[in-house]
C-alpha cells in the first residue's frame, strides 16, 4: 500500500471494529445560537411545541418523583413551579399565537419570549431574583432541547457517519431508528457509553478524536477504521480502493468466524469456558444467538430500556425479560439491576461534583425501595423456566447485599400469595466493581452465588482514574499491576468459596487479555456478541496450560510495561494467521 | 371588579413556594386576576408572570379580581396573603 498523504487522516482510539465508508453528518447538539428561522406549516410547529412540553413534563415528572427526599423543599419547589410552568396558561397562549402570526420556528419565539421575563428578574436589584433567572434557563433549555431532538431525528439521513462531541445514551436511543454506518466522536474512551453500544451493533466508530468535529465537514467522504482508530477524510482512489480490498477481507474473516459458532469454547488442552454475550440493546438479541453465545453473562437492563425518559412497570420489563429467556432458553440470562449514575445518567437532574463515586447502582436502587421492588419482581416472574439469575451493581458492601435479599424476599413472599410462577432457588449474584468488594471477595463468598467482575469500573476506582478524562487516559492501564492481582485473588476466593467467578467488562473483549484471564483461572467470559467470535478464535488457539505459566509470570511482574510486553510476547508466538495481520497491519 | 391592597407579612416573602400557591388557587376560579406593583401588572394566573415579582417581607401589593366569582376569589386569596403563606 502506498503511504497515504497523512493531512486527511484523523486519529483517536479504534473503540468498535469494522471498517465503513459513508458520508459525514455532523451533529452539532450543543449549538447554543437560536436560529431565527422562517416557518411554512405554523400547524406543525404547534404541534411540536406541544410534544416537546409534553416530552419535558414528563421529564420533570420523572425527576421530581425520584429526587424529592434528596432535594430538600427549596428545590422540590422549585421543581414544582417548573412543571406548572410548562402548563402556564398566559406564556403557552402568548407563544403558539407568536408562533401563528409571526411564522418563525417555536425554538426561536420560546427562547424569546422566556427570555423577556429572564430579563426582568435579572435586573431586579434582590439577589434571589437572579437565581430565580437560572431556574427559568433550566426549563427554558429543556423545551428548546426537546423542541430539536425532533428535528435532529427527522434531519438525520440513513447511512451516514455521526461525527460529533461525545454520544449520550440518549443520543443513542435516536440514531439507532435511524441506519448509521459509525460514529466519530472527540471525546470518550474505549468504556465510554459511544463505544459500547457501537460494539454492541456491530457499527465501526472512533472516539477520543479531539479535532473531528472541525476538520469534518458535513457531507464530507469518510472512510472509518474502527480496527486502528483512523478517519480519513475525503479519501483519494488509492485510499478508497485499499479499503474497499479491505472491506471484502474482513468478510471474509467474519464468513470464517461464522463457521465456529457451533463449536465450542475449548482450549487445545481441553479446559472449557463458558463464553456469553453482554446485552446492552434489544436489536442485539438475534445477534447473540446468532454468534453462538452460551447465554447472556450481563443484561444492562438501564440500557435495554430507555430510563432517561421514565421507568418501565412491572409488566413491561416482565414481557422484556421473559422475552430474552425465553429466547436463549435452556442457557442462563443474568439480569443486573439498573446500574444509573456515574456515567449512565442519571434519570434526575441532581448535579454530583463526583458522580463515580456518588449516587449510583445498587446505593439509587436502596433509595428508591419500589423502583427496586418492581424490578426484582420482574426478574422473579421471567424465571419461571429455572434459566434466571439476579445481578447487583456497585456494591460495596455486606449490608447492601442483605438488604436486597429482605426485600427480594419480601418479592418471592408476594408472588407466591399471587400464585405466580418464579425459580424459588434463583442466584444471586453481585458485580465485583468497587475495590471494597474486591477486598471482601472471601466474605462476599458466603453471601453469593456468583461473582462478576466489572472490569471497567474496578479498573478506574483501583487506580484512582477517571476513564473518561484524557488527561490521565494513559494511566487507565488495565494490565497494572494492581489490577491483575485484585483479579487473582477475587478469582481465587470465589473459588475457595466454592462459586462461580465470570468477567464482563471490556477487558473480556480484548483478544491481548484474553490468555491472561484464563490463565487467571476464570471460567467464564461475557463479552459483547460481535466481538465473542474472535474470542473464542482466541481461546481455541491457545492451551490453558501455557495460559496459566502466563499468568504465574505476569503475576510476579511489577511494572504495567512489563506485563504488557508479556502479554504481547505470549501474542505473537500464538497468533500469526490472516485475522491478526488485518489487525494489526 | 374588586380591588385589595395586601402585605407581605412572612419572612421569607414571595417565593417559589407561594407563588405556585397563589396560581393554583387562582386556576380554581373563572375570573380574571391581576397583580400590581411598582407599576407592573402581573396575570395572577401566569405562574413564570408571578415569578417576575420581587416582594420582599413589608412590601405592598394591588390585587384586581374581576368575573363572575370574583368575591370567593378575592376571598381565599386574600385570606393565603394575610395569613403570611403559612410560614409564620
Amino acid at each position: 500500500m502506498k503511504k497515504p498523504v497523512t493531512k486527511n487522516i484523523l486519529s483517536g482510539i479504534p473503540a468498535a471494529p469494522g471498517i465503513a465508508i459513508g458520508k459525514a453528518y455532523l451533529y452539532q447538539k450543543d449549538k447554543e445560537y437560536v436560529e431565527k428561522e422562517a416557518i411554512e406549516n405554523t400547524d406543525a410547529a404547534v404541534e411540536s411545541l406541544k410534544e416537546a412540553l409534553e416530552k419535558s413534563k414528563k421529564e420533570l415528572k420523572k425527576i421530581f418523583g425520584l429526587a424529592v427526599d434528596k432535594m430538600g423543599d427549596k428545590r422540590a419547589g422549585i421543581f414544582e413551579a417548573q412543571m406548572m410552568i410548562l402548563d402556564d396558561p398566559v406564556l403557552i397562549k402568548n407563544i403558539v399565537d407568536r408562533i401563528q402570526t409571526e411564522k418563525l420556528s417555536p425554538e426561536y419565539i420560546v427562547n424569546d419570549e422566556i427570555s423577556k421575563y429572564q430579563k426582568i428578574m435579572s435586573e431586579s436589584s434582590e439577589p434571589y431574583m437572579k437565581e430565580r433567572s437560572h431556574d427559568i434557563e433550566d426549563i427554558k433549555n429543556r423545551i428548546i432541547r426537546n423542541l430539536r431532538k425532533k428535528k435532529w431525528v427527522s434531519r438525520i439521513e440513513s447511512d451516514v457517519i455521526v461525527v460529533t462531541d461525545v454520544i449520550t445514551p440518549a443520543d443513542t436511543v435516536l440514531f439507532t431508528r435511524v441506519n448509521v454506518k459509525g460514529y466519530v466522536t472527540n471525546f470518550g474512551g474505549l468504556t465510554s457509553h459511544a463505544a459500547i453500544v457501537a460494539r454492541s451493533l456491530n457499527i465501526p466508530a472512533v472516539v477520543g478524536v479531539h479535532d473531528a468535529t472541525e476538520n469534518i465537514k458535513n457531507g464530507d467522504i469518510l472512510i472509518l477504521d474502527g480496527i486502528h482508530g483512523k478517519v480519513i477524510i475525503n479519501p483519494d482512489e488509492d485510499q478508497l480502493a485499499e479499503y474497499k480490498k479491505r472491506i471484502e477481507k474482513l468478510n471474509e474473516l467474519d464468513t470464517q468466524l461464522a463457521k465456529l459458532k457451533n463449536e465450542p469454547a475449548v482450549t487445545i488442552d481441553g479446559k472449557k469456558i463458558l463464553l456469553q454475550s453482554n446485552l446492552d440493546l434489544i436489536e442485539e438479541l438475534d445477534f447473540v444467538v446468532e454468534h453462538g453465545s452460551e447465554g447472556i453473562g450481563l443484561v444492562r437492563t438501564e440500557q435495554i430500556f430507555d430510563v432517561t425518559n421514565s421507568f418501565p412497570d412491572e409488566e413491561e420489563q416482565y414481557e422484556m425479560y421473559s422475552k430474552i429467556a425465553q429466547k436463549l432458553y435452556p442457557e442462563f440470562v443474568v439480569f443486573r439491576t439498573f446500574d444509573i449514575g456515574g456515567d449512565k445518567y442519571l434519570p434526575v437532574d441532581i448535579k454530583e461534583p463526583n458522580p463515580f463515586l456518588g449516587w449510583r447502582g445498587i446505593r439509587f436502587l436502596l433509595d428508591n425501595i419500589n423502583l427496586l421492588k418492581t424490578q426484582l419482581r420482574a426478574m422473579l416472574r421471567a424465571s419461571a423456566f429455572k434459566n434466571v439469575k439476579i445481578m447487583l451493581p456497585m456494591i460495596s458492601s455486606i449490608e447492601e447485599v442483605r438488604k436486597t435479599k429482605e426485600i427480594l424476599d419480601e418479592c418471592k413472599t408476594g408472588l407466591e400469595r399471587e400464585g405466580k410462577q418464579f425459580d424459588q432457588n434463583i442466584e444471586l449474584g453481585i458485580m465485583i466493581e468497587v475495590p471494597s468488594a474486591a477486598v471482601l471477595s472471601k466474605e462476599f463468598s458466603d453471601e453469593v452465588d456468583f461473582f462478576s467482575i466489572g472490569t471497567n469500573d474496578l479498573i478506574q476506582y483501583i487506580l484512582a482514574v477517571d476513564r473518561g478524562n484524557e488527561n490521565v487516559s494513559e494511566q487507565y492501564q488495565e494490565f497494572h499491576p494492581a489490577v491483575v492481582k485484585a483479579l487473582d485473588y477475587i478469582i481465587k476466593e470465589g473459588k475457595k468459596g466454592n462459586i462461580s467467578v465470570s468477567i464482563c467488562g471490556e477487558m473480556a473483549a480484548d483478544l491481548l487479555a484474553v490468555p491472561l484471564l484464563i490463565g487467571l483461572g476464570l471460567d467464564a467470559l461475557s463479552v459483547s456478541a460481535s466481538t465473542l467470535p474472535r474470542i473464542k478464535k482466541t481461546i481455541r488457539s491457545i492451551k490453558f496450560e501455557d495460559a496459566k505459566r502466563l499468568a504465574n509470570q505476569c503475576l510476579s511482574l511489577k511494572t504495567e510495561k512489563e506485563i504488557k510486553e508479556k502479554v504481547y510476547a505470549f501474542y505473537k508466538t500464538h497468533f500469526t494467521d490472516e485475522i491478526e495481520n488485518l489487525l494489526e497491519e | 371588579m374588586i380591588e385589595k391592597k395586601v402585605k407581605i407579612i412572612n419572612n421569607a416573602g414571595l417565593h417559589t413556594r407561594p407563588a405556585a400557591t397563589i396560581v393554583k388557587i387562582a386556576a380554581k376560579y373563572k375570573s380574571d386576576f391581576y397583580i400590581y406593583k411598582d407599576g407592573l401588572k402581573i396575570n395572577g394566573k401566569s405562574i413564570i408572570g408571578v415569578m417576575t415579582l420581587a416582594a420582599e417581607k413589608g412590601s405592598e401589593l394591588t390585587l384586581v379580581f374581576d368575573g363572575e366569582d370574583e368575591k370567593e376569589a378575592a376571598e381565599e386569596i386574600v385570606k393565603y396573603f394575610e395569613e403570611g403563606f403559612g410560614e409564620l
